[in-house]
């Protein structure tokens, strides 16, 4: 059985018919094979990738949930009702969605200003500026931690939302910028100069003619800097120090780390509420772009 | 990356021939929109880089005198540093946890899944994809506890081996810097598989069709024909995942917390470590500043692969 399936016994008729159509199957000699092998080696790496990811969803509704995945035998919401309490989840998201929409919102107006000049006139600054904007862009954030903290207590700024909203939008801003300029970049400027020749000013036809063309570009700027500042862990939990301030991130590892080798059931819950509004978003940016490639896209440059 | 769009200067008047002040002065005031991102970006990117070179200069500490009035120690710091048995282990680990997550992990499976994705039935491409994308889009402290829980001594991989008749590890104990490794490539080589997948699509199909035709197999077509046309994507993706890879904190932070001991201490755990677990302040900066130069030196070589796309 299972050698038939995977050797041609009979070689000389496929061979034979096989011939004219030879150009249409270009994937391989015996593309049947090949294709079967290809899907089973994807359908083995996805449980290897689905696995770990199981474990959050099924261990979210399970009463008894353990370290291991598996399907719960009592379905339960009593995780999600557990942890959402006002000052164990909800203060925490809050806090979280203000840092996130704060330097969302900050990033985009400094990239939006600064992309404008820099994709509309040809200067001596725009090329060192950029190189040192792309510069930016790789500089390892984790590494700056440290000295970011003793600035931050220089500048007074330690355990300030705003501090914080505006370290997380300066990190943001180069990638944020670069993507900014190349979406400005697409945006024809004949339609500007129509409007300078009737006396408008850079600054009006910025904000009523290249900015109402680039909407899709600046919600895809503005929910990749979101969904950045959401996922920070290390940024928050090194510059926020009141409980009271500190987003989801770090609150979920303070719960993890009082109560995670017990309630793992709730854990999962917590993980589960706090992840969804980024899977949302990072859905609505590849419907936003047109594919799912687009982040990387973007990245890539 | 398009090239700059043509300035539009002529349609404000007779602007090239302008003497050159006006010329300076008509720069100056085009770039005022620039401000709040240059404020932004020399206040906390530049500020801290700054900050950092003067910081590992001197002896300054969370607690006590040194923290109120850090005073000026020179070159201590980096000589503790090397001095200090921790760093080179550590240097070592994140070396080794790039090199195996990053440059062969990430960007071996991402490859693989890129070229079996072109030969897979639409359901199955589409579910696995979206499997890989997932653990890319979780947050990454999420994605840590979901690796926390699958190589926990009483996880899932433990229960999976138990299955099999094997009685697996304690991975986070025994292994750390193994269990981080997958966990990092399970995390990230999403990001690879979408810049491949985007890359082997644009490879010219007659191409591969002649070569065909030549007589090559699958195996000379990849390393011949596809592997050589999607280079510059290659080289982009293995400066970005490194770059990605080297500051990977809290995957690390939450599985393992750079234990047991110092056993997967890469460099970012251990500057946080020393600058807040043992106070010196000073000492974490120089470990900082350590890992800032070599983050610029790779940035540098990146941008320079890059700069066609600038210019």
């Amino acid at each position: 059985m299972t050698a038939t399936s995977t050797a041609p016994a009979t070689p000389a008729a496929p061979i034979d018919r096989g011939r004219p159509r030879r150009p249409a199957a270009l994937v391989a000699p015996g593309p049947r094979a090949t294709r079967l092998a290809a899907n089973l080696v994807l359908v083995v790496v996805g449980l290897c990738f689905l696995l770990p990811l199981g474990w959050i969803v099924l261990a979210s509704v399970d009463a008894q949930a353990t370290l291991t995945v598996g399907l719960p035998e009592a379905l339960t919401f009593a995780n999600f009702s557990a942890v959402m309490t006002p000052e164990q989840t909800w203060v925490p998201l809050a806090n979280a969605f203000l840092l996130s929409a704060g330097s969302g919102l900050v990033t985009v107006l400094a990239s939006v200003l600064a992309a404008y000049p820099l994709s509309r006139y040809r200067m001596r600054f725009n090329k060192p500026f950029l190189y040192a904007v792309l510069f930016g862009t790789c500089l390892p954030i984790t590494a700056m931690m440290v000295p970011v903290y003793s600035l931050f207590v220089r500048l007074n700024l330690l355990d300030s939302l705003p501090g914080t909203i505006f370290f997380m939008a300066a990190t943001a801003l180069p990638m944020a910028l670069w993507m900014t300029k190349n979406f400005m970049d697409s945006v024809p400027v004949s339609l500007e100069e129509a409007a300078w020749t009737d006396g408008a000013s850079a600054m009006t036809t910025l904000r009523r003619i290249v900015l109402p063309l680039m909407r899709p570009g600046i919600a895809v700027v503005f929910i990749f800097v979101f969904i950045q500042a959401w996922g920070n862990f290390f940024v928050p939990f090194v510059l926020l120090l009141s409980p009271e301030k500190q987003p989801a991130a770090v609150s979920i590892f303070a719960f993890f780390g009082q109560y995670g080798s017990v309630a793992y059931g709730q854990l999962a819950a917590y993980s589960m509420l706090y992840a969804l509004p980024v899977i949302g978003l990072y859905v609505l940016v590849s419907r936003l772009s047109g594919s799912g490639f687009s982040l990387a896209g973007a990245v890539k440059g | 990356m398009t090239t700059l769009a043509p300035a539009p200067a002529g349609a404000r008047g007779p602007e090239p021939s302008a003497p050159r002040r006006t010329h300076v002065r008509r720069d100056a005031r085009r770039l005022v929109p620039l401000v709040p991102a240059v404020v932004l970006l020399a206040l906390f990117m530049l500020g801290p880089v700054v900050w950092s070179f003067y910081g590992s200069f001197t002896n300054a500490a969370l607690t006590g005198p040194a923290a109120a009035n850090p005073e000026f120690v020179g070159l201590e710091n980096y000589a503790n540093l090397l001095a200090d048995p921790d760093f080179p282990k550590s240097l070592w680990l994140t070396v080794l946890f790039v090199i195996a997550s990053a440059v062969v992990g990430q960007n071996l499976l991402g490859l693989g899944l890129a070229m079996l994705m072109r030969s897979a039935v639409g359901p199955v491409r589409a579910a696995v994809s979206t499997l890989v994308v997932a653990a890319w889009v979780l947050p990454e402290i999420v994605a840590a506890f979901a690796a926390y829980a699958f190589f926990h001594a009483d996880g899932t991989l433990n229960a999976l081996l138990g299955g099999v008749g094997i009685a697996g590890p304690d991975w986070l104990f025994e292994h750390p810097m193994l269990a981080v490794i997958l966990a990092n490539v399970w995390r990230g080589t999403a990001f690879s598989m979408m810049v491949y997948s985007a890359a082997i699509a644009e490879v010219p199909p007659e191409i591969t069709e002649a070569a065909t035709v030549d007589g090559a197999s699958a195996v000379q077509r990849l390393v011949w024909v596809t592997l050589p046309t999607i280079r510059r994507s290659i080289s982009t993706n293995l400066m970005l995942t490194t770059l990605q890879t080297l500051s990977v904190f809290t995957l690390i932070y939450v599985m393992t917390g750079g234990g047991p001991g110092t056993d997967s201490s890469t460099l970012p755990i251990l500057a946080y470590q020393e600058a807040f677990k043992f106070a010196q302040v000073g000492y974490g900066t120089a470990i900082a500043t350590v890992m800032l130069v070599i983050g610029a030196v790779f940035s540098v070589v990146y941008i320079r692969s890059l700069k066609p796309e600038v210019d």
